[in-house]
């Protein structure tokens, strides 16, 4: 690859003092950012760091307020992101841009230009000579909403492509992607550099980034930090470099005590849309004092199975078992009063849990006001559990009575997750709990969840990150397509062996569903190498 | 019963037009429930044109324009000022009452003259109209029966087969998709809309003009609240958008078929016909879930790119 410092006409992209608002908010401020052809640059930094409101400049979604963008070594200016991609620059967005209704093909050649008429024939070949060049593989007349998360991001790759773009912005895109699928994706993108490519990956973490980049750009509070070469750094400076302080980043794993089964699932079943099972017979027993991760691709059950435990969906089939008793059909509030608490982040953050425009109190409140007697509702106890929870989980908010719309979304998070924990829950299951937090705020949720696993808690914890699954929690629960295709003991298996679960390609050792008890045993016998280990997410 | 499928396919042809046109303005995403306002609009405009004119061309010009003056003014708020669809739509369906009551008042009665009349008689399409059974009952009509014919025809084509036509419903699908792909969101939307309400406006002109060459106060009588259920019913799909006016063509009409007939059953409840057979295709439709029937991803949401 050539990485000559003198060679400028090598420069696709350079962006100078780039400054953006969104009203007070400040995304990005002086940023300067620049990218090679023939280079695999990754822009490293926080979520909130302004990695995408920088990258949606370069692809012409958003205007920037002040600075300059030039492309190949011209200055240049886009009204829109048609602009940007005649000049040959091609984002791959984190959230898709693909119309579910239409097929591979006609997602392809949305756009300007070309005939009147579409030659679907010529079209076919088209993509098939790009598929072949760079190793993608893509149904052109499948649709959209029929495919896989990996398929819909291969499908935006060739998309991109077809335009002829030279400069790729990809962002985050392994976030929703198995560990196989990641590795098929840097192959494309190292077929990409060969090709001479100039390509910018978005992401935040640090395992990805030495492994693929050639240059990395660290961006922290909207301003960058430094840009440095990939052989030349370590994870060390980089974490430094994206937070602002040195920090370890090794997850405590208190050791499985190994308490009495206190939540148990027997062949659950939740009928889903068009004939599918959104979770078929799942069983498994959760006991006090531990962590069970669910890992699984997005939407393969995840979040029938904390609703149907909170008791917000029915069931079609099985029993859940608490404490002895069965559960199933119980209301949420009785489920509430047996001690089983959920906090279920979703994308949007604010979608389940809180009231946006209520402030903290008042969201305790909604929880608390049933154990009050008498029908005029008292503030004062919540005042002060308010203030209690604030400063418990250093939640920054101007005081209590601040709308919870008007806080970040880590703020957010720690309110829902406070208030659950606050309740002295016996079962908390919580879903992406740290989903868009920054790292200082997520080993604070790490920690929490960990100082609720000492009490005895039994925890559920459903998340994205399998580094993090694999550090935090004692057994991983991996679903695939409603069916549990594996419990493991989270200090033996492998990031590997976890994405051939999600995928189904392969169940685990024990068997599968049948098997979780089995498994569990495996997860006790594996305690013995618990407590001293501390993971690092290399 | 050959006489009255003559007369159920003229009467299918305002909805056809107007149901066609809501179909292209839902597509490229703009929910405008304005079609019996502009429908109105289109019909005193262009009975207005032909009668001071005299000329045919003067009045379905009049009324496309006048079906598009309301479509752009409703453009114009909804994407331009990012308004609410559905109020502004219901306004521009007030508004174009009182338009057309306001323009049409002096006009009472009045009847179109014979040079627009006669533009708009039945005549024959040689050879097709020789076809048994089928011959007279579609190719012996008007000239704007044949419109809508070709219409639909070319609306299929250009949606389903052409570049412009993928752009447009990607725009109406998933607008953020379709602008970050490059497409100018905003020109389709306005195009669409607009040509839309020129659809809708010949829709209301053939009722003035064709139908009953006699200017009446309200002419349009709830025909573009059918349109709009029509679209729903169709699926977005201009063919099938065909057939199912026609289908409410022939319902609109049955009731003075079946007193012709010496049938008697209240005119009135014959009449309520296409309004109940309306609610329920609504109700049948919202019970459909193949995918391919859903309506656009983003039907009646407003556009900001840089929203966050």
């Amino acid at each position: 690859m050539p990485m000559n410092d003198a060679a400028t006409e090598n420069i696709a992209i350079r962006m100078e003092n780039i400054s953006k608002a969104f009203g007070a908010v400040k995304a990005n401020e002086n940023v300067s950012f620049s990218a090679r052809a023939g280079e695999i640059h990754a822009l490293l930094g926080e979520n909130g760091a302004g990695k995408s409101t920088l990258m949606n400049m370069l692809s012409g979604i958003y205007l920037p307020d002040g600075g300059s963008i030039y492309v190949w070594g011209e200055k240049t200016s886009f009204a829109s992101p048609g602009e940007a991609i005649k000049r040959g620059i091609g984002m791959i967005h984190q959230h898709f841009k693909l119309v579910d209704a239409l097929t591979a093909r006609d997602n392809i050649i949305i756009g300007p230009g070309g005939g009147l008429f579409m030659n679907k024939k010529e079209l076919t070949k088209k993509i098939r000579a790009i598929s072949d060049r760079y190793g993608l593989d893509v149904n052109p007349d499948r649709k959209v909403y029929d495919m896989s998360v990996g398929e819909k991001q291969t499908l935006e790759i060739i998309k991109v492509l077809y335009r002829g773009a030279r400069i790729l912005i990809m962002d985050e895109p392994t976030a929703v992607l198995t560990p196989q699928e990641i590795t098929r994706l840097f192959q494309v993108t190292r077929n990409m550099r060969e090709q001479g490519c100039a390509i910018i990956i978005i992401t935040h973490k640090l395992n990805e980034v030495m492994e693929i980049s050639d240059r990395i750009t660290v961006l922290r509070k909207g301003a960058s930090v430094a840009t440095v070469e990939t052989a030349k750094t370590s994870v060390g400076p980089l974490i430094e470099m994206m937070v602002g302080k040195r920090m370890d980043l090794g997850i405590a794993r208190p050791s499985f005590q190994g308490g009495r089964v206190i939540l148990s699932l027997d062949n659950v079943t939740v009928a889903g849309g068009e004939k599918k099972s959104a979770l078929d017979g799942v069983s498994f027993d959760l006991s006090e004092g531990e962590i069970l991760g669910v890992a699984g691709v997005a939407g393969s059950g995840q979040k029938e199975l904390c609703e149907t435990i909170a008791g917000l969906a029915a069931a079609d089939k099985g029993r859940i078992f608490f404490d002895g008793g069965n559960i199933l059909g119980k209301s949420p509030r009785d489920i509430i009063k047996l001690g089983i608490r959920m906090g279920f982040i979703p994308e949007d953050r604010l979608g389940m849990g809180l009231v946006a425009s209520m402030d903290i109190v008042h969201n305790l409140v909604l929880k608390d006001y049933q154990q009050q007697p008498g029908f005029v509702l008292r503030r004062r106890p919540c005042v002060e559990k308010a203030h209690k929870i604030v400063r418990r989980l250093e939640i920054q908010t101007p005081d209590v009575s601040t709308p919870v719309r008007k806080l970040s979304g880590g703020n957010i998070q720690k309110v829902l997750l406070g208030r659950e924990m606050d309740s002295d829950p016996r079962v908390l299951i919580t879903a992406y709990p740290v989903r868009g937090l920054d790292i200082g705020a997520s080993y604070k949720i790490y920690d929490l969840l960990n100082e609720q696993k000492s009490k005895g808690v039994a925890i559920i914890f459903v998340g994205e990150d399998l580094d993090v699954l694999l550090a935090l929690c004692d057994r991983i629960l991996v679903l695939c397509g409603g069916k549990i295709t594996g419990v493991v003991n989270a200090r033996e298996t492998t990031k590997e062996e976890l994405g051939l679960m999600m995928t189904g390609a392969r169940q685990a050792a024990t068997g599968g569903a049948t098997g979780a008890g089995e498994a569990e045993a495996a997860g006790r016998e594996g305690r013995g190498v618990a407590g001293e280990s501390r993971r690092r997410p290399s | 019963m050959e006489s009255f499928l003559i007369a159920a396919v003229a009467a299918s042809t305002p909805l056809i037009f107007a149901t066609l046109g809501e179909l292209v303005t839902e597509k490229s995403g703009s929910l405008n429930l304005g079609v019996e306002g502009m429908m109105l609009m289109g019909a005193v405009v262009g009975f207005m044109a032909g009668f001071n004119t005299g000329s045919p061309a003067a009045a379905l010009l009049g009324a496309m324009a006048a079906g598009a003056g309301g479509a752009l003014l409703f453009a114009f708020l909804t994407v331009s000022l990012r308004a609410n669809q559905v109020v502004t739509g219901l306004t521009l369906t007030i508004f174009g009452k009182g338009f057309a009551s306001f323009l049409g008042q002096p006009m009472l009665g009045l009847v179109e003259p014979k040079s627009v009349a006669a533009f708009f008689s039945k005549k024959g399409i040689p050879f097709l109209e020789d076809i048994p059974f089928f011959g007279p009952i579609f190719f012996k009509q008007d000239v704007m029966v044949y419109a809508g014919y070709a219409l639909t025809a070319l609306l299929a084509v250009y949606m389903f087969k052409t570049k412009l036509g993928l752009n447009m419903r990607a725009t109406g699908e998933n607008t953020a998709a379709a602008d970050a792909s490059g497409v100018n969101v905003t020109a389709h939307k306005y195009a669409h809309v607009i040509f839309g309400g020129a659809l809708c406006g010949l829709g209301g002109a053939y009722l003035a003009l064709v139908e009953v060459p006699v200017w009446q106060s309200d002419v349009v009588v709830g025909r573009g609240w059918i349109a709009v259920a029509l679209v729903i019913f169709a699926s977005w799909r201009p063919v099938k958008a065909f057939a199912v006016s026609l289908v409410f063509g022939g319902l609109s009409i049955l009731g003075l078929r079946m007193q012709s007939l010496g049938l008697h059953i209240s005119q009135y409840l014959v009449d309520m016909l296409p309004y109940l057979a309306t609610i329920a295709i609504v109700v049948v439709s919202a019970y459909r879930n193949r995918k391919g029937d859903l309506p656009p991803g983003d039907l009646s949401v407003p556009y900001f790119r840089e929203e966050r």
